[in-house]
């Protein structure tokens, strides 16, 4: 991306502030991506839930999930289609893309969900990880959940108008997540010597995928230098309490600080995503340029 | 009251159309077929979620995508207003999975097709909960008071799912070669299976009679199957498709279509098991039911404590 038109203010009515434009898309990708990723993995278990109620609760917040996911993604669609043409064809790698964009079309939502390869892909990486069965889930959400309440309170006060208009919706549906996780946490934690057994080895197992989330890379620095990204320092300690506090009411041992696995907010990603995106990608890409 | 009063005046609320509620005295044998009856439609909402369920992760798009999601959590809570229905007459809905998983109790055959393209979530919008429509618009004013009220709320939401899934097709028949033979494709797989859904011909099906005496049933299976031909042939015109059945056409006289035979031996084959998927579907929810299980175990477990823990904490109070 040359400096010229990196450090422009961007035409859209909702960014008057200066930040790379694309550092606040790659920051959009980065929020899009996780709603996207974490939705299609607990949408993997509509139809096969432990209990009918908790299917219908589970598909729930599938749906919110994914809701928030097009939100953001129509956001980052608009800001794509006003990059200058050779800034475009430097944003993303896949081939499929760039025909697209030496066709000279714009872009949608679906371009990026089911257009974009794995390494553009910018979501942290406990959100792929796969369901294994309800106590991995649980975690997940939870650890997710906790970090995406106090994420979205955070971009309430972003200097950008249309993050803030999303964070005002996303927040209500994800303080219903995260009560939701928290008490199968404690509903399953101090369940039966089984579950609780269970749930202990989520938890550790997941552990060192949430470092990531509260770990600034250089998009979160520039975002949050602006005054439109959050301050994930602050984000990391009222996590920590919140997470402390549910795992000692679930009877569950917090794991101590360890290594912490890192990259899926830079496009490097576990094993696991490939086979989402072969998966999710699969009509768009076996069938291109098609409306369905 | 005497038995025979109970009876008479049980035959008398029928007849007079006013519902029956589950603390009304009723017949074992009515209260036997509604159970089979209501049971097995729950069953169907939910193993009805996996065909469709075969497609959320491989939408085309985001927007089909939170469609089709919505639509496959509108059948489990289907699932859950027969189940709580069923409960009124005095069976616990883990009775009733138990009967799923063991072959005893059935469910629509249809959902023993297997989902192949993403057409068939058009197809099966279109024609299987067309058909469905059918069925139970009529079981909307079903004797039986709780199955009745199920039913208006099923029926809301299966229009929306009938319409949407038109919609799919329309799109398809309007795309390119590929996409038409897509549609094309899924309405030959499904336009069979769906006309089955009306279930045998009324000179063979053992429970319609005693069923539209009480006044559970109220079009019998042919009229109902008729009804769905006459409509959905003309839907598929529109939408440029062609029902695989060469005698199919209008009858002056009638005022219906005529169409081919139809291959019962096939039909009492899948209702046996031997449908392409009845295995897989049964097995699906065997897996669901038993991984669960400890999950189940573990709510139950907590709430129980917390009862306990509430219990000496009042008690202390006191």
């Amino acid at each position: 991306m040359n400096q010229n038109s990196e450090n422009k203010i961007l035409s859209t009515p909702n960014s008057q502030f200066l930040i790379p434009n694309s550092i606040l898309l790659l920051y959009t990708l980065q929020i899009a991506d996780n709603a996207l990723i974490i939705g299609h993995r607990i949408s993997e278990w509509c139809g096969h839930g432990p209990i009918l109620e908790q299917d219908i609760a589970a598909t729930n917040i599938a749906l919110d999930h994914l809701g928030q996911a097009r939100s953001l993604y129509q956001y980052a669609a608009e800001q794509f289609n006003a990059l200058p043409a050779e800034d475009k064809m430097k944003m993303f790698s896949s081939t499929t893309l760039q025909a697209k964009l030496t066709a000279n079309e714009n872009i949608d939502e679906d371009d990026l969900a089911y257009l974009r390869d794995g390494w553009d892909f910018h979501n942290v990486l406990l959100v792929e990880q796969n369901n294994k069965d309800w106590a991995y889930t649980v975690v997940r959400s939870f650890f997710y959940d906790a970090f995406n309440f106090f994420f979205y309170s955070a971009l309430l006060n972003s200097a950008d108008t249309t993050f803030a208009a999303i964070a005002e919706k996303s927040l209500k549906e994800v303080t219903y997540h995260l009560r939701w996780s928290s008490e199968w946490m404690i509903r399953l934690g101090d369940g039966t010597e089984e579950s609780h057994q269970r749930m202990q080895d989520a938890v550790d197992y997941l552990w060192s995928y949430t470092g990531e989330m509260t770990t600034a890379n250089e998009t979160d620095k520039t975002a949050f230098a602006s005054g439109i990204g959050a301050d994930l320092a602050a984000i990391k300690t009222a996590w920590k309490e919140k997470v402390s506090a549910v795992i000692n009411e679930s009877s569950l041992a917090m794991p101590k600080d360890a290594w912490m696995q890192h990259g899926g907010k830079d496009g490097s990603h576990t094993e696991h995503l490939g086979y989402i995106l072969a998966e999710m990608q699969f009509m768009q890409r076996a069938y291109p340029n098609m409306e369905w | 009251m005497t038995v025979d009063s109970l009876q008479e005046h049980f035959d008398d609320k029928v007849k007079r159309e006013v519902t029956i509620e589950p603390r009304d005295w009723m017949p074992d044998d009515y209260r036997k077929t509604l159970l089979r009856q209501i049971s097995q439609h729950a069953h169907s909402e939910i193993v009805g979620m996996l065909p469709e369920g075969n497609w959320i992760t491989r939408a085309p798009n985001l927007r089909r995508k939170a469609v089709l999601l919505a639509k496959v959590q509108d059948e489990a809570g289907h699932g859950l207003y027969l189940y709580s229905a069923a409960e009124t007459l005095g069976s616990s809905r883990d009775e009733m999975m138990e009967q799923l998983h063991s072959g005893k109790a059935k469910y629509s055959s249809i959902f023993n097709y297997p989902s192949l393209t993403w057409a068939d979530m058009g197809a099966i919008g279109w024609l299987v909960d067309g058909a469905a429509i059918m069925n139970q618009v009529p079981l909307c004013r079903a004797s039986y008071g709780p199955y009745a009220r199920a039913m208006v709320r099923v029926c809301k939401e299966e229009s929306f799912h009938q319409r949407q899934g038109f919609e799919i097709m329309l799109t398809l028949s309007n795309g390119t070669e590929v996409q038409k033979k897509l549609a094309q494709d899924a309405l030959n797989r499904w336009w069979w299976p769906s006309i089955m859904m009306f279930g045998p011909p009324d000179d063979n099906s053992p429970n319609t009679e005693q069923s539209m005496r009480w006044r559970i049933k109220r079009i019998s299976n042919d009229e109902l199957r008729q009804r769905f031909i006459d409509v959905t042939v003309e839907q598929a015109k529109i939408l440029g498709l062609t029902p695989p059945d060469k005698d199919l056409k209008w009858n002056e006289a009638t005022g219906h279509y005529d169409f081919g035979a139809i291959n019962w031996d096939e039909f009492w084959n899948v209702v046996k098991g031997n449908g392409p998927c009845n295995k897989e579907r049964l097995e699906a929810r065997k897996k669901a039911w038993e991984e669960g299980e400890w999950v189940r175990e573990a709510a139950l477990a907590y709430s129980k404590k917390r009862s306990e823990r509430n219990n000496k904490i009042s008690a202390k109070a006191a």
